[in-house]
């Protein structure tokens, strides 16, 4: 079973030159981790968003899990998806507790288990329970809060997480650690992630596949390993290069 | 200095009534104001004709003097509290509705695509995403609404809806100075106070804003 298909889909915003994506069809199997690499403008989030229903396409046809999203309620589809938003965008006027807390709110957790799931969201981003629970997002840095968008996603275990470049706010170091963290929540989850990154060197480390895009259009989808020997074209031979011309710095933005 | 000591002794009683009458009116025609106000300000946030129109409409009117409006509504609506409470709300909307149409056309479009994509609701995204994050620039223009309110409440006692007014109005029939000061103080200082209070819950509702 796919976790999540894309049938010849087209999305097109007015005055553009280019479609956002164009004719776009994938597949992507239940389990992988898909990072998603392309220039700015290329359609990335604009990809993402086809998959929670945010955008709906021009054309073509969307399923996750066999089922065709436009048909189901939108509400209940996106309560099943993760989804880190580019611009993080935290609830202001709610704690970082109440933030991370409020889907499983909805949802009628159990006060105690909700208790201990933030708890252990925190810790799983690196932010002391204790320290940070009652903070206002105004009263965090950039990357901390990023964090918290983080948490606040995986909080309900989603089939499918969206992550639109969660890291870009975070240190190397901090960043790093994250990786490895949401490398091993990955696994041991067997749930989907599409992570969209400008960082190469990250999308090849935590990509179980490859996605590279330019103008709305595929060039790509395949193992890290396929990718550096057998690139598809110039773009993604040139995209490849760019990480080996510099090797060990790991921040090679595209 | 005497007389208002005196008339506070002999007519503590009235006075207290009056207050209490100025207080009522003002907070009937806050209340009412705002229950038009918001839900239109919401709308006009969604429809930019409909702003038009409305921020036109109450624009116009805001022109014609309190007193005018009064005057206006007295035959239609008779002497007393109802042509008062009209010709207030008439003023009250104004500030809130066009406060409320901002709030509403500025909210961080970030926050609300990512209470979106979790899978909250319309309703749940309005009660408990829009509306607290609007709500500071809206009860801005409660304060000022209410403000108005008050001073102008004082207008209404001239066709018998009562108020502190009516102190005004007897001193300057009987030519007592010490009225005039009473009236216009207690109106002066109940503004104040109303507005100082209402900075405090402001500030208090807004902290995550500042710290
Ligand atoms: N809601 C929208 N309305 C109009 N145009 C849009 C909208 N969303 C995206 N676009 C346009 O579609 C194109 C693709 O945008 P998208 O946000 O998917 O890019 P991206 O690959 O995520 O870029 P970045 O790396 O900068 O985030 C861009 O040219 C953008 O201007
Ligand atoms: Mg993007």
């Amino acid at each position: 079973m796919k976790a999540v298909e894309l049938v010849h889909v087209d999305q097109k915003f007015p005055n553009m030159s280019y479609k956002a994506l164009d004719d776009v069809s994938l597949k992507i199997e239940q389990g992988e981790f898909v990072t998603i690499l392309g220039s700015s403008g290329c359609g990335k989030t604009t990809l993402i968003k086809m998959i929670n229903r945010l955008y709906q396409p021009d054309k073509g046809e969307i399923r996750l899990f066999d089922e065709e999203i436009s048909k189901k309620d939108p509400v209940q589809l996106r309560r099943k998806i993760g989804y880190v938003i580019q611009q993080i965008g935290l609830f202001p006027h709610m704690t970082v507790y109440e933030n991370i807390a409020t889907i499983p709110r909805i949802l009628k957790w159990d006060k105690t288990k909700i208790e201990e799931k933030v708890q252990e969201m925190l810790h799983l981003v690196g932010l002391e329970p204790k320290e940070y629970r009652n903070r206002y997002p105004a009263q965090l840095s950039g990357g901390q809060q990023q964090r918290i968008g983080l948490a606040r996603a995986l909080i309900c275990d989603p089939d499918i997480m969206l992550l639109d470049e969660p890291f870009g706010a975070i240190d190397a170091i901090n960043r790093e650690k994250l990786q490895n963290e949401l490398k091993s929540i990955h696994s041991k989850s067997k749930k989907t992630y599409l992570f969209v990154t400008h960082d190469i060197r990250e999308a090849f480390k935590l990509g179980t596949r490859v996605i590279v895009m330019n103008r709305g259009k595929i060039l790509q989808y395949d193992t890290p390993e396929e990718i550096r020997q057998n690139p598809a074209d110039g773009f993604v031979s040139d995209l490849i290069q760019t990480m080996e011309d510099a090797p060990g710095t790991g921040n090679e933005e595209l | 200095m005497e007389k208002i000591v005196d008339y506070f002794s002999t007519h503590t009683d009235e006075y207290f009534m009056l207050l209490g009458q100025h207080i009522g009116i003002s907070i009937l025609t806050t209340a009412i104001a705002i229950l038009i106000a918001v839900p239109l300000g919401v709308l006009c946030s969604k429809k930019a004709m409909i702003q038009k129109v409305f921020e036109r409409f109450f624009g116009l009117l805001r022109i014609v003097p309190s007193l005018a409006i009064l005057m206006i509504c007295l035959p239609i609506l008779g002497t007393g509290i109802k042509p008062a409470v009209v010709a207030l709300v008439i003023l009250a909307v104004p500030p809130i509705l066009m406060n409320t149409t901002q709030a509403f056309l500025h909210l961080p479009a970030a926050t609300i695509e990512a209470a979106t994509a979790m899978g909250m609701g319309k309703a749940r995204i309005f009660f408990r995403v829009k509306l607290p994050l609007a709500f500071p620039l809206m009860y801005a223009g409660i304060r000022t609404a209410i403000v108005e309110v008050i001073a102008s409440a004082t207008l209404a006692s001239y066709i018998g809806a009562g108020g502190l007014g009516n102190i005004i109005f007897t001193g300057l029939g009987l030519m007592r100075v010490d009225l005039l000061y009473i009236g216009g103080g207690s109106v002066a200082i109940l503004s104040l106070l109303t507005g100082f209070v209402m900075d405090r819950i402001y500030q208090s509702a807004t902290k995550y804003q500042r710290i």
